[in-house]
């Protein structure tokens, strides 16, 4: 087997682990109160986190460019109780934008 | 899954498709690093988790060995484990149905599951699995034209994709931060995650921001 296939299926074997494990926790452990609010929290981190890295970051270093402009425009569609498409779309045109003028 | 909430059903949609969108930009990168068709292909199908597969062609692409491709990818996929935490709950669900949970337990996915949180968990399921299999569909078959025409969409920036994919994260976790509480946790996430990129490898800064909701979440609320 090549080196590129055991990449794929070697990435894939242990990404499906990885969630599957997630969802093997027995829920005995997750019903206190303390845990209950942790778990809530979580994805909210992430998510957050991940907003951040893909609009401020580029491989590993800090970058400025045109999706910092698209996410503040999706901000600011938010703060206005815009549809959720809207917010997409016009972070997206936003974005496009710029690119292309710049 | 009886009535469908319109609501959460336009919501998977819009998500399923801008992410999947970016699926053309994976198929191309596939190809461009030296993976086949078929491997590329395969990615979407069996690892589906966008950060983890763009990893692994581009450690590989970039003469990195099968292991160290593995190793990044790996942990870019721990976050789905911790989102599979907060969705098994939620969806109640065993064998096959678990299997098939797990294989769609991604961001966006568990973001739309938890955008969905003001209106019950029939809400939170219907979100869940309306996306998974949205982005599913579109991820794979956006990865096969990405594979095939490669170079026709040309950079997904011209497009506005690289600002439409976190601005729809933002959507997705706005609703939950309405409570100051979750806005300073959003904030410290969103500052720790960026100051920790230049520092540690891919993917670590965003899991690292579990220990902050664990912290946040210790002690009572408010």
């Amino acid at each position: 087997m090549s080196a590129l296939w055991i990449g794929v299926l070697g990435t894939s074997a242990i990404a499906f682990f990885l969630k599957f494990m997630g969802h093997s926790i027995p829920e005995k452990y997750l019903t206190n109160p303390r845990m209950l609010r942790i778990n809530t929290l979580i994805p909210i981190a992430l998510l957050s986190a991940l907003v951040g890295v893909q609009t401020l970051t580029e491989k590993g270093k800090w970058v400025i460019d045109q999706r910092l402009a698209g996410v503040i425009v999706a901000l600011i569609a938010l703060r206005l109780k815009a549809p959720y498409f809207v917010v997409v779309i016009s972070a997206a045109l936003t974005s496009a934008l710029i690119y292309r003028f710049k | 899954m009886s009535k469908v909430n319109r609501a959460t059903a336009s919501q998977s949609l819009s998500v399923s498709f801008t992410v999947g969108l970016y699926g053309i930009a994976f198929g191309a990168a596939g190809i461009a690093a030296g993976f086949s068709i078929l491997q590329t292909c395969a990615l979407s199908l069996l690892t589906f988790s966008g950060a983890s597969q763009f990893a692994v062609v581009g450690v590989m692409g970039a003469g990195g060995s099968a292991l160290s491709g593995i190793a990044t990818a790996s942990l870019l996929g721990i976050r789905n484990g911790l989102y599979g935490l907060r969705m098994a709950p939620v969806l109640k669900v065993r064998g096959a149905k678990r299997i098939i949970a797990a294989q769609v337990t991604i961001d966006e996915s568990t973001g739309v599951a938890i955008g969905q949180e003001d209106l019950g968990n029939h809400a939170m399921r219907q979100g869940f699995w309306l996306t998974g299999f949205g982005v599913y569909f579109f991820w794979n078959i956006f990865t096969v034209v990405g594979a095939l025409g490669a170079q026709a969409m040309g950079n997904p920036s011209a497009w506005g994709l690289d600002a439409a994919v976190p601005a729809a994260f933002l959507g997705l976790v706005w609703p939950r931060l309405l409570g100051r509480f979750e806005r300073i946790l959003a904030a410290s996430a969103v500052l720790i995650a960026i100051a920790l990129s230049p520092i540690i490898s891919a993917g670590l800064p965003i899991i690292t921001t579990a220990l902050l909701a664990v912290a946040f979440g210790w002690k009572a609320r408010r």
